[in-house]
């Protein structure tokens, strides 16, 4: 029982930490501040996950997300000059709206779970050790029998979005002198050299 | 004891905390796609529990997913996002309204 109230605390003290730096996150004036919280709930979110017992997914979400994109973001962040003041002009005025939308829609969600379910519904034991497995690669045998076509697809996603990030961020300054592989390649040999047909001259007298 | 409930509930706060951010922060492109984010972690949250609580393995292989599609996403995004600095000089929503939709 004692371990079962242990995690109920963990639980209770990761989802506070959660929530309130979200809170924090779309309240910041800084930029930077915001995706740091950002990163914060992303880390406290990655703790209940492995409180629920999904250690691989808590593992890429720190790893992947926290790591690359969350990184991607600061770099973008401290690389655009934004004027701070201007973003924040109608701050106060959609404040209350923004307030009433949550509110209501939160209010509708916890109706639609229900208080009476709160404690119906217990967590029961780990299916990936009721398999004999560890979450890997219980998740991994699924990943790549069952799941192995969206596996693919989605490594196909992830090429293209590589792909159009680099491509709308190239940017051909007019004046620098690039190699260009495809005329490279395309040129024939005698494209190389011209030769001119003209009539000999002769140095002419500059003493005259 | 946590119970299924528990992790619900905290999806539904933080996806209405990041519906609320939408709403305030109407003007600041960042904010925006840090709320499409913290929108996508609470359904992950959602994922991770009704996989856990039914054992089915196929709530966690979809968070999975989206964290792929999610990560593809934001590279994109914020590759639009530098493109849109570079040539208005602005990620002000209200200034960004050359196509007058």
């Amino acid at each position: 029982m004692s371990a079962q109230l242990l995690q109920l605390i963990c639980f209770y003290a990761f989802s506070a930490v959660a929530v309130g730096s979200a809170l924090l996150v779309i309240t910041m004036r800084n930029s930077v501040h915001a995706v740091l919280s950002l990163v914060l709930t992303f880390f406290s979110v990655a703790c209940l996950w492995l409180l629920a017992q999904a250690e691989f997914l808590a593992i890429v979400l720190i790893v992947v997300y926290v790591g690359a994109v969350m990184v991607l973001f600061l770099f973008v962040v401290m690389m655009l000059d934004i004027n701070q003041e201007r973003m924040r002009e109608n701050f106060i005025q959609y404040l209350p709206v923004g307030i009433i939308v949550a509110a209501v829609m939160l209010v509708e969600m916890l109706g639609l779970i229900g208080v009476r379910a709160m404690h119906a519904s217990l967590m029961g034991p780990d299916p990936a050790a009721a398999a004999g497995l560890s979450n890997t690669a219980w998740l991994g045998q699924a990943l790549y029998t069952r799941f192995l076509l969206p596996f693919e697809i989605a490594a196909l996603i992830l090429t293209v979005g590589l792909i159009a990030a680099v491509v709308l961020t190239l940017r051909h300054k007019p004046n620098t002198r690039r190699q260009n592989p495809g005329d490279q390649v395309r040129i024939k040999h005698r494209e190389r050299m011209r030769i001119v047909k003209m009539d000999a001259e002769r140095p002419q007298e500059s003493e005259s | 004891m946590i119970t299924l409930s528990h992790f619900i509930v905290l999806g539904a706060v933080l996806f209405c905390i990041a519906v609320a951010g939408i709403f305030i922060n109407r003007k600041n492109v960042i904010v925006l796609l840090m709320s499409i984010e913290l929108m996508l972690l609470a359904v992950n949250i959602n994922f991770v529990a009704f996989s856990r609580f039914h054992g089915d393995v196929a709530g966690q292989v979809f968070v999975f997913f989206i964290l792929t599609v999610a990560a593809a996403e934001t590279a994109i995004g914020l590759a639009i996002l530098t493109l849109l600095f570079r040539n208005s000089n602005t990620i002000n929503i209200a200034d960004i309204d050359s196509m007058k939709g």
